[in-house]
């Protein structure tokens, strides 16, 4: 939750509710059979791990292992325990809003209390008021209680999250649905805690907690390398960019417009990661072609050609060996390939042609055309949405540009600024474009390409 | 990465010379274990208390399975390791004593572990047989420090205190244990990179504490919650290191793919003619070798292979090649030149700092004030040579490219690094 000033009444309300209920099931909650050492144990655990950085988060949420350690105390201290356990968030270590704090204690007090309740309810009648684990784990009356506290977590983050318009209907199902396994599997650690914590004690959570928060270690180093991994190579790509001032942002452009199709024809998690990366790599060949050949002014030669046409397979060249590109590779070898079997580098046609390559087509191709060259002032989106419906069947996979229309009309498209050469300085520029479908290479003896 | 250069060398040698000393004492270690564990079992007509046995060894067979590759090629099997731990110090099953002896501990790990092995096999991977023995050995380790005591720790129905005392014994066996790992597998790495010993221990240090602590907990927890509530509870606890297992290997992958990618994008420079085939590559083996030479931590070698690679990314600024694509023929306002342009294009990652401050000194001689860092002093010599040699093998030009080099130190290049070079060059030659 961000931005709380100018919070919707509604949502006020709904806070105001929440912080109510709680404040009613933590005063009239019976302390006496909670166990006083075990409930310091966890309340302090409970403490470390809510204020330690999440193990998952995602934009408006975060699952860290404070959950672990509240089912935990569901099981170990019964509702009214959990409940004081959960309000101890009020005073965890992090910078948040008091009125977030208030909200947040408030529900994982309400979340502690209801999974307690369900877990006495479904334990087996004359059982102990307390848990006594011996070697039976009680596995049901904890899955109802992990069930319940879950979804009352989820239903309470999900409402105000609602009600204050942070999120759509949509997106949050979304997000739910990439949550709850996770809920469910930090929650049942809980479990580990709870069967252990009579024989050991306070050794249960550390010697549970410890490979977790090793984890989420390396899950941060994960996520610091990913993005540094990305910033080198967009930094990488754009020092090969630099070469020509027209097509300065190309590479990010195109893998922008790649990401976009894939999104729209329903690509997975991973294959959309490798085609991001193939759209930003699919030129890097480029830089194989001399300069003299990019800066030509009348028609190629063929050798000159050759040189072009050959661009994809030079890029290759240099990122075989990047081992998670695997399909996106093909992207990158084919984005000159056209439907007719007209394209370079092999001629293919159809279907033979590889998906990511058909989809780096389309963006390419766009993005050539809305951007400015020194033969010509940059087209509009619609002149460039125009020349794709043209060439859609010839050129492009109808079905790819369909589905980038598609894209671009739930997302405006940012073409580059007009270019504007600084005077002066030495500025490189070429004076053809390969990617340009509307003005194509000049090849001596041969009709246009 | 590190020690890639030796590994590609080792292969074209029969298996048994590539291993170094220190290699071979573990290897035998391991074998005599497993051979005395076996002769005992035999002796004593099978396996005791068959049951917990055979499920521990089914784990640690999974564990092998799953095993993986961290960064600097460290193979690590987590979930293997975890259980033959757990194995070694368990004290009963649901309450029940198990009285088995260590050998019977070793001959089950082995057991397991050969098993986990034989898939991988059947798919050509062929096992790190040294990082196997590792693990074999700290899992007797545990098991002989451990196992007598069990009869004095256990009895029917242990109270806090006990327990107490007993994960007290534990935590210090298997942390003993886990630091004699720590040493082995330092004197391995400090013979295959050439590096002293005590900044071999760090970087092994650094590497593994964490994994380490995550592997011993969950030993000493499925120890416990299978004295507690029985054989079943095993799948439940090991639960944890899964999720440890998982974002490892994520973490592994995603290095991996770092360096991959630096690696096949500092080829940019070769795929447009600024400089020869192979240089970056080249001069990255170099520079990482002599690095090491001159007492590198693995981290700050990794930054010098970054740094190595990328060292001519700068020419990709200029309008043409410049000759040859040799920058020691250049001038040195234009070796500057390069240089800087070079680190603004890394500084634009915004992660790659340090990087780019090495690539950014790389011009500079060894007499100017401030003192360039090492890091750049090695790259200024390993490019110097690179460019003076280039891919030629002649013995007779390398040895005139030193001594050339030599007469410039002092003023131009670091006559220590120079010594290094000679020292890693000596040693090729001698090795290749």
């Amino acid at each position: 939750m961000r931005g709380l000033p100018g919070l919707p009444p509604a949502a006020w309300g709904y806070i105001g509710t929440v912080v109510a209920s709680a404040a009613l099931v933590l005063s009239t909650g019976s302390y006496g059979d909670v166990e006083r050492p075990t409930f310091i144990v966890l309340a302090g655990l409970f403490l470390v791990c809510d204020s330690a950085p999440a193990l998952l988060n995602l934009e408006r949420a975060r699952v860290s292992l404070s959950f672990s350690v509240s089912l935990a105390s569901v099981v170990l201290l019964g509702p009214d325990g959990a409940a004081l356990v959960g309000a101890c968030a009020l005073v965890a270590f992090q910078r948040v809003p008091l009125v977030k704090r208030l909200y947040n204690a408030s529900q994982f007090a309400l979340c502690g209390y209801i999974a307690g309740t369900v877990y006495e309810l479904l334990r087996p009648v004359g059982s102990h008021a307390r848990w006594r684990p011996t070697i039976n784990l009680e596995l049901l009356p904890f899955a109802g209680a992990l069930v319940a506290y879950v979804a009352c977590n989820l239903v309470m983050v999900g409402g105000i999250l609602l009600l204050s318009r942070q999120a759509t209907v949509r997106a949050l199902v979304d997000e739910i649905r990439r949550l709850t396994p996770g809920l469910l599997g930090y929650g049942s650690f809980g479990l580990l805690i709870a069967g252990i914590y009579q024989a050991v004690d306070m050794f249960a959570p550390v010697l549970v907690l410890l490979p977790l928060l090793v984890a989420r270690w390396a899950l941060a180093q994960t996520r610091d390398q990913q993005r540094a991994h990305e910033a080198t190579l967009a930094a990488l790509c754009q020092a090969v960019e630099t070469k020509d001032y027209y097509t300065r942002g190309h590479s990010e452009r195109v893998s922008r417009g790649a990401v976009m199709i894939a999104e729209e024809i329903g690509m997975g998690p991973a294959r959309l990661e490798a085609i991001r990366f193939a759209g930003m790599l699919h030129d890097v060949g480029k830089l194989g072609v001399p300069t003299k050949v990019l800066k030509k002014d009348g028609p190629l030669s063929e050798t000159e050609f050759a040189a072009i046409q050959l661009h994809p397979m030079r890029g290759i060249e240099i990122v075989q060996e990047i081992g998670f590109l695997d399909e996106a590779l093909d992207g990158i070898r084919y984005h000159h390939e056209k439907l007719n079997g007209r394209g370079y580098p092999m001629g293919l046609a159809g279907e033979e042609i590889p998906e990511f390559a058909r989809i780096i087509g389309v963006a390419d191709a766009f993005d050539a055309m809305t951007s400015t060259r020194s033969y010509r002032p940059a087209r509009s989106v619609e002149e460039g949405v125009a020349e794709l419906r043209k060439c859609s069947g010839t050129d492009f996979d109808p079905q790819m540009v369909e589905a980038f229309l598609r894209a671009l009309d739930k997302k405006p498209w940012n073409p580059p600024k007009p270019v504007v050469l600084p005077e002066g300085e030495h500025v490189q520029t070429t004076r053809q474009d390969h990617d340009d479908p509307s003005a194509p290479l000049k090849v001596m003896g041969e009709g246009p390409w | 990465m590190v020690t890639g250069s030796r590994l590609q060398v080792a292969r074209e040698r029969p298996a048994w010379q590539h291993l170094d000393s220190a290699q071979l004492v573990l290897l035998g270690a391991a074998v005599a274990l497993t051979v005395a564990a076996a002769v005992s079992l035999a002796a004593a007509g099978g396996v005791a208390e068959p049951k917990p046995a055979i499920i521990f060894g089914a784990l640690i067979a999974l564990g092998e399975l799953f095993r993986m590759n961290m960064p600097g090629g460290r193979e690590v099997a987590p979930i293997s390791t975890a259980g033959a731990l757990g194995y070694g110090m368990l004290m009963s099953v649901g309450g029940e004593a198990v009285t088995y002896s260590a050998l019977q501990v070793v001959a089950v790990t082995a057991a397991g572990m050969f098993a986990g092995t034989l898939p991988h096999i059947a798919v050509g991977r062929s096992p790190q047989l040294d990082a196997m023995a590792r693990r074999l050995v700290v899992a007797a380790v545990v098991a002989f420090l451990f196992r007598p005591l069990t009869g004095l720790l256990f009895d029917e129905r242990l109270d806090l205190a006990e327990w107490w005392t007993a994960l007290g014994l534990m935590t210090l066996i298997s942390c003993t244990a886990v630091c004699s790992d720590m040493v082995v597998a330092a004197a391995i790495r400090a013979e295959a990179v050439r590096v002293r010993f005590g900044i071999a221990f760090l970087d092994e240090f650094r590497a593994g504490v964490l994994l380490c602590a995550a592997k011993t907990a969950t030993g000493m927890l499925i120890a416990v919650a299978t004295s507690v509530m029985g054989l079943a509870a095993l799948l439940l606890f090991t639960a944890p290191i899964l999720t440890t297992q998982f974002a490892f290997r994520r973490y592994a992958a995603v290095r991996t793919t770092y360096l991959q990618t630096i690696r096949a994008l500092s080829r940019v420079t070769e795929v447009g003619g600024y400089v020869e085939t192979g240089h970056s590559r080249r001069v990255s083996r170099l520079a990482v070798a002599m690095g090491r030479e001159l007492g590198m931590t693995e981290e700050q070698s990794l930054e010098l292979e970054y740094a190595a690679l990328m060292h001519d990314i700068g020419q990709l600024s200029l309008p043409d090649p410049i000759p040859g694509g040799a920058t020691v023929l250049a001038s040195p306002a234009e070796q500057r030149r390069i240089a800087e342009l070079g680190a603004n294009v890394i500084e634009q990652t915004g992660v790659l700092d340090k990087v780019a401050h090495i690539v950014r000194r790389q011009s500079s001689p060894y007499s100017a004030d401030p003192a360039p860092p090492l890091a750049s002093r090695i790259i200024k010599v390993a490019n110097a040579y690179d460019d003076l040699v280039g891919d030629s093998t002649d013995r007779d030009r390398a040895a005139a490219v030193l001594d050339r080099l030599r007469l410039d130190s002092a003023s131009e290049y670091d006559p220590t690094v120079v010594e290094s070079l000679g020292t890693v060059l000596e040693r090729r030659t001698y090795r290749w």
